[in-house]
């Protein structure tokens, strides 16, 4: 019984095809109504193995592989689907496979090698009478993570946002690999420091699929409470940071004291205000007595009753309104062709949303109601953290209503399947977190692909921005509130 | 109608910041570590092996908070509870040296207070944060402490968009070689009399990131941290306990 979206498969169970017969075969799969979830690769001497992970229509996960030579690889997918865009520019990265047809292999994070050649690849130029470009970053003006943002503009309008990432990069999944496959919670815990739930969820759900570990629904109704705690907090966050850029202070404060009291509900469960220790391998980090149920439901109410009431100021404010209305717009076609996922499509009128497609556990339990807007712009993004962050509070009280004691036991895991591959997907605040853990023939891991939600949706943000005045720039990049060392890993 | 409306959210707003920083204690919070003084097993040394930063060391049993990353594998694996975390959020030092526990270690705090900082900086300290491979949660904890709780301004401690205005680099993140360049920067920025404040395990020791290939430290060669603060992340109250302690205030 899983409440996230994990499978498990043995290696020689997935299909190695022909490099063209991939790509048709990845083309096939699309147009069948399948979602490409993951494409990484890994170089095995003058061979490249490349792994292409989907969601198929009936909601499981499927997989299919070519063998490729080094450099030479298969025909990029990019010009048929651009949603490959970021895979194959970091499949190029990291494998140096060629791609000559690929429209733009930039690095996505200058990995390696290239880190020291940051500025070495140039940004798109924008040519013409009275244009302009405007440099921000790495360092941004507060206190947030670095990024490299590039203007081109025509008076106040941009015409493109060129988005350089990769001054976060740390090297997670070459220290992933480097310790003991059971133990890398702390260090997963900071893939994305603020999705720390999430990201352990989904590292602990693979680990568990491949030793066989069965959990309690006790421990899974634990896991989803962490879960939306995190979105909890993380939608406060968004929506105070939002309501500070367009200067209605009330709400950047308002917002921001009640992210205090979700947050400091995630602390009395498990010691941190990011869910540090919150989930671990076989089960929790969490205790929740009669005691502390009666604090966390008291916190619990407190959000219910509250943010009714700032939301209502918030949403009938003609300020607010007229400044995120009609702003940032990523269009319904934009969203699926570039394959945006979690809350910026489910704002543009995609529904993608793990959490309404588990057959068992937390949320087959109790379904948390699903939440989706049209129009795609930062209104509706912000209309949508509202919505959910109702959702989610309700889904917590009622859930604790049935399930108001965890002190599960954590299970050991003792070795893991040689083999096989997990692929574990979770449904963190900003969208689908999906980890795949390959295990070599002594139950080591031979590779872990770590995927945010970020990774896929920063190209979002460039697209809608454009034709908007730079000036809303601020509240279009935090109407999206994606993570950069989650896509810089 | 929006009058009306903001009146009641001002209502239910009511006063949320905590009057004595110096005194609040965070309830729940996996704080400050405390060491038996009881000696260990022979031969036992199953938290060493359980720490996935190399945060301790043995016979006799020692804690490095600018490793520790709050994870409480040591806890686990201890078959003696020769370990327990607190909620006491004060532990930051200004020495390097003075981040390693011992057992029987009374100090909540070693930070020096420095009378010259003090009267430099004493009624108004501007910061100037830098991530440099920090990933979200010490900067979402820096941000807190000028919110509507912590209220670090009552202090006349603020951040500030430009290293020119800044009075102090807050450091967060391993360094990570794609930001070498942009801290150094960031660092000759700022006009002197300056001072580094380390923030998190990452920027301390390197943290769950301690020689990885793509980290590069180099800059902390050339330019010491006055201040350490502990955590993973720290407490927005370990923070402004460690700046307030080292500017001899509040």
């Amino acid at each position: 019984m899983s409440s996230v979206i994990v499978q498990r498969t043995a290696t020689n169970a997935v299909p190695v095809l022909e490099p063209a017969l991939f790509r048709e075969d990845v083309l096939h799969r699309e147009r069948a109504g399948s979602r490409l979830l993951s494409l990484y690769g890994a170089r095995q001497d003058e061979q490249v193995l490349v792994t292409a992970v989907f969601r198929d229509p009936a909601g499981g996960v499927d997989l299919t592989r070519t063998s490729v030579p080094w450099p030479i690889g298969y025909r990029e997918l990019t010009s048929d689907l651009p949603a490959a865009h970021c895979f194959e520019r970091e499949l190029h990265e990291q494998t140096g496979l060629a791609f000559p047809a690929h429209p733009w292999l930039k690095p996505v994070r200058f990995q390696g090698r290239e880190q020291a050649a940051m500025n070495a690849y140039p940004f798109y130029k924008l040519e013409g009478k009275e244009v302009h470009e405007v440099a921000v970053g790495p360092i941004h003006a507060g206190v947030i993570e670095p990024g490299s943002f590039r203007f081109m503009c025509h008076g106040e309008q941009v015409h493109h946002l060129e988005i350089q990432l990769g001054y976060q990069h740390r090297g997670v999944e070459a220290r992933l690999l480097e310790g003991d496959p059971l133990r890398l919670t702390p260090l997963v815990e900071t893939i994305a420091g603020d999705t720390s739930v999430a990201h352990a969820w989904a590292y602990c759900a693979a680990l568990e699929s491949l030793a066989d570990c069965e959990l309690s629904l006790e421990t899974e109704v634990a896991r989803a409470a962490a879960l939306e705690l995190e979105r909890v907090g993380m939608h406060l966050a968004a929506l105070s940071g939002l309501a500070a850029d367009v200067g209605f202070l009330q709400g950047a404060t308002s917002y921001g004291r009640l992210r205090t009291t979700a947050i400091n509900t995630t602390m009395r469960l498990c010691g941190s205000r990011f869910g540090r220790g919150a989930v671990r391998p076989g089960g929790i980090g969490m205790q929740l007595s009669p005691d502390l149920l009666h604090d966390v439901a008291a916190n619990l109410e407190l959000l219910a009753s509250d943010l009714p009431v700032i939301d209502d100021c918030f949403l009938s404010s003609r300020t607010v309104r007229h400044r995120l209305e009609g702003v940032g717009v990523l269009a319904r076609q934009q969203a699926l062709a570039l394959g945006v996922v979690g809350l910026a499509a489910r704002a543009s009128g995609v529904l993608l949303d793990a959490r309404q497609q588990t057959a068992t556990g937390a949320y087959h339990t109790l379904p948390i109601a699903p939440c989706l807007l049209e129009a795609g712009d930062c209104w509706a993004r912000a209309r949508l953290r509202i919505l959910e962050l109702g959702a989610s509070l309700t889904w917590l009280k009622e859930i604790l209503a049935l399930y108001g004691r965890w002190q599960a036991p954590r299970k050991a895991l003792t070795g893991l399947a040689s083999e096989q591959i997990a692929v574990a997907l979770v449904e963190g605040f900003r969208g689908e977190v999906v980890h795949c853990l390959e295990t070599n023939a002594e139950g080591r891991l031979r590779q872990y692909k770590v995927l945010d939600p970020s990774f896929r949706n920063w190209m979002g943000l460039a697209l809608a921005v454009r034709q908007n005045e730079i000036s809303d720039f601020p509240i279009c990049n935090k109407s999206f509130d994606l993570s950069y060392s989650g896509n810089d890993l | 109608m929006i009058a009306i409306k903001s009146l009641r959210v001002r209502a239910l707003q009511g006063t949320q910041f905590i009057p004595d920083l110096r005194a609040a204690v965070p309830n729940g919070f996996r704080g400050l570590p405390v060491l038996s003084a009881v000696p260990c097993g022979p031969e036992c040394q199953a938290c060493r092996d359980a720490c996935p930063t190399s945060a301790i060391a043995l016979r006799p049993l020692r804690l490095d908070l600018g490793r520790c990353v709050f994870c409480r594998e040591c806890v686990e694996a201890c078959p003696e509870d020769q370990i327990r975390f607190t909620p006491e959020p004060k532990m930051a030092a200004t020495e390097r040296d003075a981040l390693v526990l011992r057992a029987g270690d009374a100090e909540l705090t070693s930070v020096r207070a420095s009378a010259a900082l003090c009267k430099l900086f004493g009624r108004s300290l501007k910061l100037r944060q830098v991530s440099a491979g920090g990933c979200n949660a010490c900067e979402l904890e820096l941000n807190a402490a000028v919110n509507v709780n912590f209220d670090v301004q009552r202090f006349g401690i603020e951040w500030v968009a430009s290293p020119r205005h800044a009075d102090a680099l807050v450091l967060t993140g391993p360094l990570t070689q794609g930001m070498k360049n942009a801290v150094r920067l960031a660092w000759d920025a700022i006009p002197e009399p300056r001072f580094l404040i380390a923030v998190g395990a990452c920027a301390i020791s390197g943290g769950l990131y301690d020689q990885a290939a793509a980290v590069e430290r180099t800059f902390l060669d050339s330019v010491g941290p006055s201040l350490f603060v502990p955590g993973c992340p720290p407490h927005p109250l370990t923070f402004v306990n460690a700046i307030l302690d080292f500017l001899g205030v509040g």
